[in-house]
């Protein structure tokens, strides 16, 4: 798409009056896009956002994603924030456009991705009339946005709009909603530039404060056995931060572990990283962050998934927590040094003071910490057995770990997308990131059916780019209905299904907690994915044993368009190692042998 | 590790916003998002000219979770300071209530020589009932209610507080 000339058309008259023109609501509101650098927005038309549909026809600046519901066009949006760094732009209408949206606003929120949601909504008179399609839109997304808006005033459209982006991207990034009624998009309104002066409430702080990383900076170098965990508050701070956690690694010579959504912030495949923490994290990495003397939290908020049984998580590590954001320090555990900035200009900091200050950690003990990590590593917590006869049965995580091993004999930039349930865990364990920005997948809420309209949106943004959804058979059916999308933009997005037909992560949970009553969580009447795939033009495929899987594999990563991979696995494989819930990172069950000695307290049993 | 602080003190938060619409909603629903208590709540504009209204919130928690409430509030867009009062150190925190007393014969004078201890105005006098209007701390206007409870007390309406710090500082 050559969107140059068109651009400029969309332009504020820069050589005049710019500030006085008075256009359309709906036309005011595509300048501001084309202002705000916005190439493509993901939506669902409707009656309240036909005139914002009809300002679209007209123009090439803006390109828009149909999608086949609004919650994906919010993941979608997601995708496409979280692969380029810049903000997702969302398209609803009114009422059920606006609720379908909810639930990706949600999912931005507790992953803190910049999204901006424009919403339909009645014209201002009718408001609160329970008119056709009305709903509470900023009263339903009061909670589940960063901030939001009913523009009621012509006169404040442009500046709405605008602020919007800036909430959406400063700080710690989240969705922002805009409310458009009918009235405001079909009648004129002045456009307004973008506005240079600070917002009078909202000032987020991005620069640390220098004495509390001296502090920090200070305790490292104490360190005998530090640790830095680092969070996706490192991704959102954008490239140049992972490369700056990088320099501050290696020059410290300290381990590194991760969140799920901090995964390719530092290479997974370099000897300093653990692997990630947490509940189905790496036994080094759970034992390192138990038995740390520091440990660094950068951009991470030691999430109830990272931190297991909290009066046991890291009980004699002294504890430094950077985070953008200061409502996240002391939230869960309380830490001795907090910093609030941004993630990279705290790294930077870390290293200036790195070089500042005498001394360095004592080696011998250093040594010795690498030593009893390494033997930590020897218990190859990751470690799985597959039969390799041409009949057998395909274990899951072997079907990633092919999918990454042929996935990078193509060369291709690779990103990943996932839904939620075990196959999320085994990819974060058995995929590879050398890079961040490459793995999308819902953290905070959780939402299964985030993986394929994730894929649409990281496709859309990076089109030459290998995008694969490993997904489930249960959760990639809750937006299956995105297959019409990537048929229709011929989106070249690989599915990939770990089908157990069982909601795994829910059966796993039953066989650990309830007496392997596998209440409601086998996938019955699952559709035959090859005829799914070919209705919606896309290529279907299936390997049922470890004889196909390669060829399987290789035949997907071939095709030029879109793939369905059916890939039947063991039905019965959970995933591990786990810490139990209710228990501490020293309690790891490494396997299925050991799940006869798992006494899940009643309060584990409370937790989710 | 410090270990945290189980014990639950009472703290007045005082919050200067926006006013615009939907900005105490916000509050609010922080508020019981987040299973944090309010026992009273207050707001009004305070500075007409930059559209500003102050509210201020008495909730009570472990010294943690009122940390978290006023940087969870310090998150809100609209909110331009927070501060919690009990925290920054003396302050003054005042409410007023309406009092109606519904009475005869000796509980009635009883009634009013109270008011007056308490340098309680009655508003509107009639025959049968009083309408006192009594301003101070909260404690003080919880005692004199009591006292009124024998002596015919039929209904009250209170504002819930108002602080500000003592001395030149603001928040």
């Amino acid at each position: 798409m050559n969107a140059t000339p068109n651009r400029n058309d969309l332009k504020p008259n820069t050589r005049g009056h710019g500030a006085d023109i008075v256009l359309s609501g709906a036309e005011v509101l595509l300048r501001v896009l084309v202002e705000q650098e916005v190439d493509v927005i993901f939506g669902y038309p409707g009656g309240a956002v036909l005139p914002i549909y009809d300002a679209l026809f007209k123009q090439n600046a803006v390109r828009h994603i149909l999608v086949r519901h609004e919650q994906a066009a919010v993941h979608a949006a997601e995708a496409y924030a979280r692969s380029t760094g810049k903000v997702g732009v969302v398209l609803v209408t009114s009422g059920p456009g606006a609720t379908n949206a909810v639930t990706g606003l949600v999912d931005a929120l507790m992953d803190s991705i910049p999204v901006v949601c424009f919403t339909g909504q009645v014209g201002v008179p009718l408001i609160g009339t329970d008119a056709f399609q009305e709903a509470d839109t900023t009263g339903i997304t009061r909670q589940a946005t960063k901030h939001n808006y009913l523009v009621k005033n012509p006169a404040d459209l442009a500046r709405v709009a605008h602020e919007a982006f800036h909430i959406a991207r400063s700080g710690r990034p989240g969705p922002v909603v805009v409310d458009l009624p009918k009235n405001i998009t079909v009648g004129s309104a002045p456009y307004a530039p973008a506005s240079r002066a600070p917002h009078p409430s909202y000032r987020p702080r991005t620069e640390p404060e220098r004495e509390a990383v001296v502090r920090a900076v200070a305790a490292m170098k104490r360190a005998r056995r530090p640790l830095f965990y680092t969070g996706g508050g490192i991704i959102n701070a954008g490239p140049q931060a992972s490369e700056a956690l990088g320099r501050l690694v290696r020059k410290t010579g300290f381990p590194c572990t991760s969140t799920l959504m901090g995964l390719g912030a530092y290479p997974t495949t370099d000897r300093q990283f653990l692997g990630m923490l947490g509940m189905h994290g790496t036994y080094e990495a759970n034992l390192a962050t138990h038995g740390c003397d520091v440990l660094v939290a950068l951009g991470a908020r030691f999430d109830d998934r990272v931190t297991g049984r909290l009066d046991a998580f890291s009980p004699d590590s002294f504890k430094i927590h950077a985070d953008i954001e200061p409502s996240q320090i002391n939230k869960i555990v309380q830490v001795d040094v907090p910093i609030v900035g941004d993630a990279g200009r705290v790294i930077e900091m870390m290293l200036e003071e790195w070089d500042r200050q005498d001394g360095a950690p004592d080696p011998a003990a250093l040594g010795q910490w690498w030593q009893q990590i390494d033997a930590w590593r020897g218990i190859r917590s990751l470690h799985f057995e597959q039969d390799r006869t041409p009949s057998a049965i395909i274990r899951p995580q072997y079907a990633v770990r092919r999918l990454y091993e042929l996935a990078m004999e193509t060369g291709r930039d690779t990103f990943v997308s996932t839904e939620v349930g075990q196959h999320q865990m085994w990819a974060a364990q058995h995929f590879q990131f050398d890079r961040p920005n490459r793995w999308l997948t819902s953290g905070g809420l959780g939402t299964m059916g985030y993986g394929l309209p994730a894929a649409v949106g990281a496709q859309v943004a990076h089109p030459d780019a290998l995008v694969i959804d490993i997904a489930g058979e249960a959760s990639t059916l809750m937006n299956i209905q995105e297959l019409g999308t990537i048929a229709q933009y011929r989106l070249p997005v690989k599915l990939f299904i770990l089908n157990n037909q069982y909601m795994g992560m829910v059966r796993q949970w039953q066989e650990l907690l309830h007496g392997s009553r596998y209440s409601e969580s086998y996938s019955a009447a699952l559709p035959d994915f090859i005829r799914l795939a070919e209705s919606f033009h896309a290529k279907g495929m299936r390997a049922t044993c470890v004889g196909e899987l390669d060829d399987v594999i290789r035949a997907m990563l071939a095709e030029p368009g879109a793939v369905v991979a059916d890939i039947c696995v063991a039905q019965d494989e959970n995933c591990y190692p786990m810490i139990p819930s209710g228990a501490a990172h020293n309690q790891m069950l490494l396997g299925p042998e050991q799940e006869g000695e798992v006494k899940v307290s009643a309060e584990g049993r409370m937790l989710v | 590790m410090t270990m945290q602080d189980e014990t639950i003190v009472s703290a007045v938060i005082s919050i200067l916003v926006e006013n615009e619409s939907g900005v105490l909603a916000r509050v609010i629903g922080l508020f019981s998002g987040r299973g944090y208590n309010i026992e009273s709540l207050t707001v009004a504009p305070v500075e007409q000219s930059r559209h500003q209204s102050r509210i201020n919130i008495v909730t009570s928690g472990t010294p943690q979770v009122i940390e978290q409430i006023k940087a969870q509030v310090g998150r809100l867009v609209p909110v331009y300071r927070v501060a919690n009062l009990t925290q920054v150190g003396p302050h003054v925190a005042r409410e007023m209530a309406l009092v109606k007393v519904v009475s005869s014969g000796e509980a009635r004078t009883e009634a009013l020589r109270i008011a007056e201890a308490f340098r309680a105005r009655a508003v509107d006098t009639t025959a049968t009932s009083f309408v006192f209007e009594l301003t101070g701390a909260t404690d003080k206007l919880d005692s004199f209610i009591d006292l009124m409870r024998p002596l015919g007390l039929a209904e009250v309406s209170r504002t819930g507080v108002a602080a500000i710090i003592r001395g030149p500082r603001t928040i």
